[in-house]
């Protein structure tokens, strides 16, 4: 079964094998407001845990996606040119960012589970 | 608050409030070291406004102004005539206070203008996008390579030896501090280069000038088909701005950015500035464009106005991550070119290019007949190279004496190659006439 991590920077991962998909979670997207332009990595772009890789615009601000955990870029989602608002709509459905071959499974202990995330969002208040 | 200086109860006052007994007390902590012993030598006590004006007409007296002597300089700077009019538009309050706007929707005019100003920008470079403009060709041609870095992700750019040297030391500059490599080129005065060998996987952008820094025209779409192939970016500067009125722009070459020198059109030489830089590159790369950006769109009753866009990519939201420092533009000198090309209009540029093409050729032709004279250039606007039988320095030198402004001698800029010692720039607008080419061609004949 597909299992789901987040990290402290609001991006969760959803693990499939050994490709990882990426995005940012529905508080985040609240924070950020109407989302108006994302720009994905290239597909073969190698990152590295914490790397800045895509950046989400909003009509309040540009903000960096982070890699949560190290590997190389297998897929971008395109549809997100067209339809940015995909990320306000359904972060963790159709406004996914990215597809990651994880280079190392271990990073993912690293991260949170759906009950420490929810936790450190209210800890947020 | 009153613009007025202090009086001398007001300075009592405030000492004795804090209890010292004269102001030279203030600046005690000032090593006795780091103090002037005594008055500068030869620097005059303050004066009266009569005096001031004499002083420095007599300094001002001591130039040889472009409208009083035959005059042929140019190198990145040109003398164009500005009809009065720019003048008295851009002296209108409602242009001359507003500097660029940090409340911008309420001065609809000013964007207004700035979006005229960017269409007139994407219509003469051949692009697709233009900002409201930089502070001048040479820092926006740094800025545009620091773009093509972030674009490609790489850090190796090739700089072309037809590019202004000071255009390539700025970019040099921004590289030593950025931590980028620049790869100059040596000096193309025969306009022979061919940089596609040397375009391969790192490189991040090649920069080229047309014009050259030594006049001649090229086509690159060549050279930017090998870049795309590489992966790497085409800039294209262009120094004299009136040159895109006859020459095929950048933007039919396949350039990806475009920087120019917009100082030609409706702004004087100045002393070297402020001038505008020009700034265009493709739709697909807008949001790593550095500067101001201005859009047009409907309010909320559907009539058409001005907003900036697209100010996630600047400072003031972005900080450490935004494309650039620049969060301001060059607005009233982009005024004045916006109105001067208004009122030249399509086909007036074009003349006024033509007019300026014919001038350079009558001059090339007249000088490059003095004896042991050779004309550089195949092709070339309004400004060649010359190679003459000695050194140009010493030449221009002896003219100038005469009060003829005969060019520039490469040399002044290019110092430390003794490879163009020999060679001299010389530029003809519009403004030529036979009063100063006749005694230019009559002095170089003398002086050689």
């Amino acid at each position: 079964m597909a299992s789901v991590k987040y990290s402290q920077e609001h991006e969760w991962i959803r693990v499939e094998g050994d490709v990882g998909t990426i995005g940012i979670t529905q508080y985040a997207q609240e924070q950020l407001g109407d989302v108006v332009f994302v720009e994905v990595p290239q597909a073969g772009r190698k990152v590295a845990k914490g790397e800045a890789c895509a950046v989400v615009e909003s009509v309040k601000a540009a903000s960096d996606i982070y890699a949560p955990v190290s590997g190389e870029v297998v897929e971008a989602n395109a549809a997100l040119a067209d339809a940015p608002g995909d990320v306000n709509a359904e972060p963790m459905g159709k406004g996914w960012f990215f597809k990651l071959r994880l280079a190392d499974k271990g990073e993912l202990d690293g991260l949170m589970d759906e009950a420490a995330y929810g936790a450190f969002v209210k800890s947020l208040g | 608050m009153r613009y007025l200086p202090l009086t001398e109860a007001d300075r009592r006052n405030m000492l004795s409030v804090i209890g010292a007994k004269s102001v030279d007390e203030l600046f005690k902590d000032v090593p006795q070291s780091a103090r002037l012993p005594a008055k500068i030598a030869g620097l005059p006590d303050h004066q009266g406004e009569l005096e001031v004006e004499r002083a420095f007409q007599a300094y001002a007296a001591k130039n040889v102004s472009p409208s009083s002597a035959p005059f042929f300089i140019g190198a990145g700077a040109y003398r164009h005539h500005v009809p009065s009019t720019v003048d008295y538009m851009i002296q209108r309050g409602e242009f001359l206070t507003s500097y660029t706007p940090y409340q911008p929707e309420i001065t609809q005019g000013t964007l207004q203008y700035l979006f005229e100003f960017q269409t007139q920008v994407s219509l003469l470079t051949g692009m697709e996008v233009a900002n409201a403009s930089m502070y001048d060709g040479s820092t926006g041609a740094s800025e545009a390579v620091l773009m093509a870095n972030r674009i490609t992700r790489r850090h190796k750019a090739l700089i072309s030896g037809g590019l202004h040297p000071q255009y390539r030391r700025i970019i040099e500059t921004t590289a030593h501090w950025e931590g980028f490599s620049a790869l100059a080129a040596k000096a193309d005065p025969e306009g022979l280069e061919d940089l596609i060998a040397q375009v391969d996987k790192e490189t991040s952008c090649v920069v080229v000038q047309n014009p050259s820094f030594f006049g001649h025209v090229r086509d690159f779409s060549q050279l930017s088909a090998a870049c795309h192939a590489a992966g790497a970016l085409l800039i294209v500067v262009v120094t004299e701005v009136v040159s895109l009125g006859l020459i095929k722009p950048p933007g039919e070459m396949g350039a990806d950015i475009v920087v120019c020198e917009g100082q030609s059109i409706g702004n004087g030489l100045g002393f070297g500035g402020p001038y505008v830089g020009l700034f265009a590159t493709r739709d697909k790369y807008v949001r790593q464009m550095p500067g101001r950006l201005v859009g047009e769109t409907v309010d909320a009753d559907g009539k058409r106005g001005f907003v900036l866009t697209l100010s996630t990519r600047e400072q003031h939201i972005r900080r450490e991550k935004a494309t650039s420092n620049i969060c301001t533009n060059a607005g009233l000198c982009a005024l004045a070119f916006t109105v001067h090309l208004t009122l030249l209009g399509e086909a007036g540029f074009r003349r006024l290019a033509e007019l300026n093409h014919a001038k350079a050729s009558e001059l090339a032709d007249r000088v490059s007949s003095l004896p042991g004279v050779k004309l550089l250039n195949d092709s070339f606007f309004n400004e060649f190279t010359v190679r003459l039988p000695k050194r140009a320095a010493p030449v221009v030198e002896a003219l100038a004496a005469k009060r003829i402004l005969a060019g520039v001698p490469v040399s002044r800029l290019i110092p430390d190659d003794p490879a163009v010692d020999n060679l001299l720039l010389l530029a003809a607008t519009e403004t030529a006439t036979e009063q100063g080419m006749g005694p230019l061609v009559a002095g170089l004949k003398e002086v050689l």
